[in-house]
């Protein structure tokens, strides 16, 4: 079960902030990352009379004081609706607010901030997609290309358009440790193919797929892709200049900020083109009854009054992240998977579900013959959180044939004495149900 | 601990471990499917349904210990019931799960249903419980052939 990258030097995705992790300064390093943990005041409770152990950080993650603090801040004291109003408050919560959009801009490392859009989360930012561009680039005969490991988010708004349309759903099939077969993908690129839609990390398996070689070989036939990052952004720098996508996706919540609140980047050329998603007050510059005259960028797809409060969370922990080593972080979290890996899989019984080469902190497993809600109860009983299920992802369930797994998903705040706190915890599983 | 030990039961263990009735009938006149997409438990339940009485009750499939103890006990407690002692079973058994009924004051009628006391201590989990019930509700009432929990 060693399908992980050991070293991290040739991880593809992984930047030159990320390779110089083998430096001789490690050990110092990772202890930096460690000590990261007592930002998050959540992590010290106790569940079930036992300390907790929080490994369900895919479906969400914990949030660091800093965030709490930044939403309680503006409430307490700048709280105002924001584009609309000429006195103070209003003024001071508007460039707070657009003060996050730039921090996202840089965080991303996007061409302008006209190609920042503020959503309610990756799954809004993939329907805002399929709806405005999708509608107006899909025909009857022609085919979206996703993977056999998307989440429904990224399934099911593709699947509606199709329906719509006519256009067909494809699908590249994955092999055995979860990872996209790139020969089933270049033949599934024609000329019928208008659009595809790929995730970057897999919730379910923890895959890191080669995005920047997919989208390369898409444009190279003039199609355009989107990415699904809401599994990325939390483990890696992600620069999409570089991986030159044309859409990419993102949720706040997954990565230490608040939920409610996300971003939808896209090409300067696409957004402009693209027709609005949602009508209301902010995505428009004058409104007769006879026309409308829509907002420039972004604010043309940002229809009503966001999320203001939880922006300004996500912009504090975007400020957080960005002070974070990213390559220190990855190192420490390879270091926990393969804790985590070595001592699960050599537990009799077990199996991994989910073996890529590259993969992020995502460990999914079943046990033979217990089920994984079971599993998920007596780890509860222990203090443990992990998430058992098909994690929104039913199409890679039916393909290892499996009804569920269970699947621990580790964060930069997790330690090795939490994993072995998962290790005794699955032997108490077997223990009381095997 | 003591409520997991509540919720595994021997009872429920056991029948997880060797099921009963865990077999298609075959000239079964009611077959319903249940599910529950949360967690994709999946059983079928099979009934031989005459002259208003339970002939034979069966159950296959896959899910959690829970749903498939359930099973299990309700199968070998509803074999020669009428539909009106079934429901009233079920109804019982349902409020035992969602812990408004007290199984120590019950323990006359409920018997063996009794072991799954455990489970009102679970919310997560009384869907788990109740799947197979539902299901047996549906075919009894030849309702639909899919039962879903959500
Ligand atoms: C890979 C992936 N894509 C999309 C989503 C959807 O994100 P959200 O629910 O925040 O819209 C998730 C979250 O579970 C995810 O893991």
């Amino acid at each position: 079960m060693q399908g992980y990258s050991k070293d991290g030097t040739d991880r593809t995705n992984m930047t030159k902030a990320d390779i110089d992790v083998v430096a001789p300064d490690i050990i110092e390093k990772l202890d930096r990352v460690k000590g990261c943990r007592h930002h998050f005041p959540l992590l010290r409770q106790r569940v079930n009379g036992k300390a907790l152990v929080y490994l369900d950080n895919a479906a969400t993650s914990q949030k660091p004081q800093i965030v709490i603090d930044s939403m309680m801040r503006y409430y307490q004291e700048e709280n105002s609706n924001i584009h609309r109003g000429v006195h103070y408050l209003s003024e001071r919560a508007t460039q707070a607010y657009e003060a996050v959009r730039s921090k996202v801009q840089h965080f991303l490392n996007a061409a302008s901030r006209r190609e920042i859009v503020f959503v309610r989360g990756t799954t809004e930012a993939i329907n805002l997609v399929a709806n405005s561009y999708g509608r107006n680039h899909v025909e009857k005969g022609d085919e979206v290309i996703i993977s056999g490991m998307e989440h429904h988010s990224n399934i099911v708004p593709w699947q509606i358009l199709c329906q719509e349309t006519g256009a067909k759903l494809r699908v590249i099939p994955i092999n055995d440790d979860g990872e996209i077969l790139m020969d089933e993908y270049e033949r599934l690129l024609t000329e019928r193919t208008k659009m595809v839609a790929l995730v970057h990390v897999s919730n379910a398996l923890g895959t890191i797929n080669s995005v920047k070689q997919m989208i390369g070989l898409a444009h190279e036939r003039g199609v355009p892709v989107l990415i699904d990052g809401a599994q990325a952004v939390p483990h890696m720098r992600v620069d999409v200049s570089d991986l030159d996508c044309d859409f990419y996706a993102i949720s706040s919540h997954k990565v230490f900020g608040p939920t409610g609140v996300g971003v939808l980047y896209g090409k300067e050329k696409h957004l402009e083109a693209m027709p609005p998603y949602q009508g209301g007050g902010d995505m428009i510059k004058s409104v007769t009854f006879e026309k409308t005259i829509y907002n420039d960028l972004p604010y043309k797809f940002e229809a009503g009054t966001p999320n203001i409060g939880g922006g300004i969370g996500f912009g504090a922990a975007i400020d957080y992240v960005n002070n974070m080593d990213m390559g220190a972080v990855a190192a420490y979290e390879r270091d926990l998977l393969e804790y985590a890996t070595e001592n699960i899989s050599s537990i009799k019984g077990v199996q991994i579900i989910g073996t890529a080469k590259e993969k992020a902190s995502v460990l999914s497993f079943v046990i033979d013959g217990i089920h994984a809600h079971d599993i998920g109860t007596i780890l509860d009983s222990e203090g443990i959180a992990v998430r058992t299920g098909h994690h929104c992802a039913q199409p890679v369930m039916q393909r290892f044939g499996i009804p569920a797994t269970a699947r621990a998903s580790f964060a930069f705040y997790n330690t090795k004495e939490e994993i072995d706190a998962l290790v005794s915890g699955v032997h108490k599983v077997i223990e009381v149900l095997g | 601990m003591p409520a997991l030990r509540e919720l595994y039961q021997e009872i429920i263990l056991d029948h997880n471990k060797s099921p009963r009735n865990y077999r298609k009938i075959e000239d079964a006149n009611r077959k319903v499917e249940g599910y529950n997409p949360l967690c994709g438990d999946h059983y079928t339940v099979y009934v031989k349904y005459e002259n208003d009485v339970i002939k034979d009750i069966s159950f296959d499939g896959a899910g959690c210990a829970i749903s498939k103890a359930s099973g299990s006990v309700m199968t070998s407690m509803l074999k020669g019931k009428t539909r009106e002692e079934a429901e009233q079973l079920f109804a019982e058994f349902h409020k035992l799960v969602k812990g408004e009924l007290n199984p120590e004051e019950n323990m006359d009628h409920l018997g063996r249903l009794a072991a799954f006391s455990g489970v009102s201590e679970f919310p997560a989990r009384v869907k788990c419980a109740s799947l197979a019930w539902h299901t047996m509700y549906a075919a009894l009432n030849n309702k639909e052939t899919t039962v879903s929990t959500e």
